[in-house]
């Protein structure tokens, strides 16, 4: 009892000193309080976060996380346009650790990622970030050390606009994450030796309608047509700002107001489907870039993705459902006029099963053809000679195709409005910049022995390799993907611009972009944010299974000069 | 405004499948070097550019200029129009940029990393070295204990056991890998009793080469040199082959082959055949030359969890051709169905 009682006391007071720099019973690890579920909100010039070790319980799961300042998700980092800021962390974990800010312009020094742009956090240390804020919209911070982002160390960021902004009355965030009580470094054990062990939506004699002369092909091919995510609802519980479905977050709004919804992927694995049914969402920002308004009924978020929707909703208690793409489970939260109504969301969709197409070929069956599958899979001419086609690579799309008009996995085939990247359109000019130089970069992997690169070499075989732009370089960047998952490549300290069919001065501008199974997508980078800076595949475990590379940008000043 | 654009869309729809699937026919239209980026937007729209379009592929036209955006996808009631064909001839080259070896010499200044100016090399160096172990780099294994079953013949006779298992440590493409396997009957003495130690390394997507040392434990001590492969055939199959150099010059191979068919999520259905053979009479352990043993078998498998899966199954056994004899000569018999019962199991 006694034990106990101290604990409660410790855990009381580490709520509220949430900002204090020492808490020294983190730091020894010893009795750990309870994280609390969802985000404080920290704001102005002098941010303090420390990041320290919890637990964490939602419905009937419960297990370690990593949390800041208290809480899983970490506060709300929310600023103004044109501030300065300095951000003070504070590591109390027993292993370094890190934030990155994600999508938000700073000196390469200090972006976060160790071993690029810094040293790291020691256990114990306190490091201060400090740059100035030169944009707005909606944004997150993450942990870029290890794989202490699955574990909770993850929150939004909400820039605010230097000009006051009209389209909205209330302003919610809306941060999608995942729980797993399993240890980070055991899911990837588990990913690397265990023939796809969280996926429990496979082909079976009983289960789904693929015919046998498919059933087959697939067979041959050595490849799993309900292979859409690594990790699912098996072990995750999905998060809406730190609430599972059991926890009835509830968002609360006025009949007749337009609400702001910050719709934020800050998962480590998991794409959503994201919709209110019977509420139209209009799209107003993507990766928090202005964007002509586009009215959609439902769109796919993928891992580190941001999009902004406005929505008005009638009365009632409506289902905020933010459903994994592959339909294990789902996150879900009530948008109410009344207060204590939890809505009732809809049951979950059937599975999805992945196509030809995903595979890099022509989709036959549309042109009527039985399809014939003459293809090799894995045709090494297929390829740009700097692509390594060593066991690393299981296939190499044959006819991959420009995807970027493709809604995601499953809602290609739903009957409402979904959301795809042609429809988005910057809505502020972009300077005008013809191409100075063409590239293009392989997605690659092998799903059995679970590797992930890119042009076929992990990010161990190019440490000393970066891929180089000259400052100001304007480069349009084919990413293929020779895969049969969609992969969220994120640049860090730039925003691209999507090569999506908009005209060219109003190309929509991103962070991340999503490249579609066995497809292409295209972007244009002006390449005007000096130094070293992270590119990898949003997804952890494919990162930490290789898929990231670092690309210089150069010259940068010297110190001297800077 | 959807009811304008409704019309319209279906308007479109039939001439544009028409028009970018039956590609053969050249498209007639210059191409959209606004669309490009080429030209600066005072240029824009340009009647006909000064670019060298005489050597311009016609399907480097921008089709995605065709505004799909303002097709009412809703509105059409089946998914006719085939946004990924559309996509399919969606040339995005940029003519004229330079290639991608083209790199400027400017992104060449500067030193190796960029962080070294500002934190120093020596606090950096250990933070790269992690990096690099947190991406790529890290190491793993497993132990997998394939089967532990009793066996029980169909025709009397003492109740057997089997154990099958192997484990490995390593990166993604090297790695040390231990098998052992043997059997007996309750009771008795062991009868047959095995390591294998081996190098294994990725020599495909789906295969490793492995070499190394096996030792006999049962029925008596011997070594053997091992060379074998494992991995996954077309068709999901795993296979697991192997050659055996013993140490009084006697050249033996095994090949399993085996495969799970998922009836439900957890319930599955293993069938499994083992053969062995003999490049030359072994007579002191009752093995003539040829194939000498064969045996399918089925296992129907309940993954409580996928580490954890008892299962019931069937299995014959036969020694062939002069091993067969050798046994029958000795009284024995050569073949024999067994019920079993077992595990599988890893961690």
């Amino acid at each position: 009892m006694q034990f106990d009682r101290r604990r409660f006391i410790t855990s009381t007071a580490g709520l509220a000193a949430a900002t204090s720099l020492s808490m020294p019973a983190w730091a020894k690890g010893g009795s750990l309080t309870h994280a609390k579920r969802g985000f404080g909100e920290v704001s102005g010039e002098d941010i303090r976060l420390a990041i320290g070790n919890h637990h964490f319980m939602t419905g009937g799961r419960s297990g370690h996380a990593v949390a800041v300042n208290g809480t899983v998700p970490g506060p709300l980092v929310r600023l103004r346009e044109g501030q300065n800021v300095k951000l003070h962390v504070t590591n109390h974990l027993e292993e370094d650790s890190s934030i990155h800010w994600h999508g938000l312009l700073v000196p390469f020094q200090f972006d976060g990622v160790p071993g690029v742009s810094f040293p790291g956090i020691k256990p114990g240390e306190t490091f201060t970030y400090e740059f100035p804020i030169r944009q707005s919209g909606t944004y997150w911070w993450h942990s870029h050390s290890g794989l202490q982002e699955q574990a909770g160390h993850y929150g939004p960021i909400v820039v605010e606009s230097a000009e006051p902004d009209p389209r909205y009355d209330r302003d919610y965030v809306v941060l999608l994450s995942e729980f797993t009580p399993i240890h980070p470094h055991e899911i990837m054990r588990k990913l690397k030796v265990g023939e796809h062990y969280f996926n429990r939506q496979m082909q079976t004699a009983t289960d789904g309608d693929m015919s046998g002369e498919m059933r087959r092909m697939w067979g041959e091919m050595r490849m799993n047509p309900r292979d859409i995510s690594d990790v699912t609802g098996t072990t995750y519980t999905y998060l809406i700002n730190g609430h599972g479905p059991a926890d009835d977050l509830q968002l609360e709004f006025q009949p007749g107001e337009r609400v702001r919804l910050r719709v934020i992927n800050g998962s480590a694995m998991t794409f959503f489907n994201v919709r209110i049914p019977g509420v139209p969402m209009t799209v107003i920002q993507a990766d928090g870039q202005d964007v002509a308004d586009v009215e959609v009924d439902e769109f796919q978020i993928g891992v580190a993705e941001t999009y902004d929707v406005i929505v008005t909703p009638p009365a009632g208690s409506h289902a905020v459902v933010a459903e994994a793409m592959d339909r294990s489970g789902m996150g879900v939260a009530s948008l109410t006029s009344h207060k204590g109504h939890i809505a009732t969301p809809p049951a979950l969709r059937e599975p999805v099963t992945l196509s030809m197409m995903d595979m890099g070929m022509m989709d036959h069956s549309a042109h009527g053809g039985g399809g014939s599958m003459d293809h090799s899979m894995r045709d090494k001419d297929a390829v740009p000679d700097d692509v390594k086609v060593g066991p690393g690579v299981d296939m190499i799309a044959p006819m991959p195709m420009d995807r970027m008009d493709f809604p995601g996995l499953g809602l290609d085939t739903v009957k409402h409005r979904v959301l795809r990247y042609t429809d988005l359109k910057a809505k502020r000019m972009n300077p005008h910049r013809t191409v100075d130089r063409e590239m293009q970069i392989h997605l690659t992997g092998n799903m059995e022995r679970y590797m992930w690169s890119f042009d076929g070499k992990k990010f161990t075989s190019v440490t000393d390799d970066p891929i180089r732009f000259g400052f100001d370089e304007r480069v349009r960047v084919k990413l293929v993907n020779d895969t049969m998952m969609a992969h969220p490549i994120h640049l860090h300290g730039h925003f691209f611009e999507l090569v999506n069919g908009a005209d060219h001065m109003h190309q929509p501008l991103k962070h991340t972009v999503v490249v579609q199974p066995g497809g292409t997508a295209t972007f244009d980078l002006t390449a005007n944010e000096p130094g070293d800076w992270a590119f990898h595949c949003h997804l952890l475990y494919h990162m930490h299974a290789g898929m990231m590379q670092v690309v210089t940008v150069r010259p940068f000043p010297t110190p001297g000069e800077a | 405004m959807r009811s304008l654009a409704l019309p319209l869309a279906l308007l479109s729809a039939p001439l544009a499948a028409q028009d970018h699937s039956g590609h053969s026919q050249p498209a007639p239209q210059e191409p959209d070097h606004c669309a490009m980026g080429h030209l600066p937007p005072e240029k824009c729209p340009p009647k006909s550019g000064t670019e060298p379009a005489a050597d311009m592929d016609h399907s480097a036209m921008d089709h995605s200029k065709m505004d799909h955006s303002t097709m009412d996808h809703s509105a059409m009631s089946q998914p006719s129009v085939d946004h990924s064909a559309h996509g399919a001839m969606t040339d995005k080259s940029a003519p004229g940029a330079a290639p991608e070896s083209a790199v400027p010499p400017r992104a060449l200044e500067g030193p190796r990393h960029a962080a070294d100016l500002i934190w120093g090399e020596s606090a950096m160096a250990p933070s790269r070295t992690q990096l690099a172990h947190e991406n790529g780099g890290m190491k793993t294994g497993m132990i997998m204990l394939e089967r532990l079953e009793a066996r029980v013949p169909t025709d009397g006779g003492d109740t057997g056991y089997v154990w099958d298992a192997q484990g490995w440590y390593g990166g993604d493409l090297n790695r040390f890998v231990f098998k052992t396997e043997g059997e007996g009957e309750f009771g008795a003495e062991l009868e047959d009793a095995e390591i294998q130690a081996l190098y294994s390394r990725a020599i495909g997507p789906f295969f490793d080469l492995q070499a190394g040392v096996r030792y006999d434990i049962e029925p008596d001590s011997r070594a053997h040199a091992v060379i074998g492969i494992q991995g996954l055939a077309p068709y999901m199959f795993h296979v697991d082959g192997a050659l055996f150099l013993s140490d009084q010059g006697d050249l033996t191979a095994r090949i399993e082959g085996e495969y799970d068919q998922k009836i439900t999520q957890r319930l599955i259905l293993q069938p499994r055949v083992e053969l062995e053979l003999s490049a030359q009479d072994i007579p002191e352990r009752e093995i003539g030359a040829g194939l000498t043993k064969v045996e399918p078998g089925l296992r129907l498998r309940y993954e409580f969890t996928p580490e954890f899966a008892p299962y019931v199954g069937v299995e014959y056994e036969a020694k062939l051709g002069e091993t067969a004899d050798i046994v029958k000569a000795a009284g024995e018999d050569p073949d024999g169905l067994k019920l079993l019962v077992g595990l599988r199991a890893w961690f």
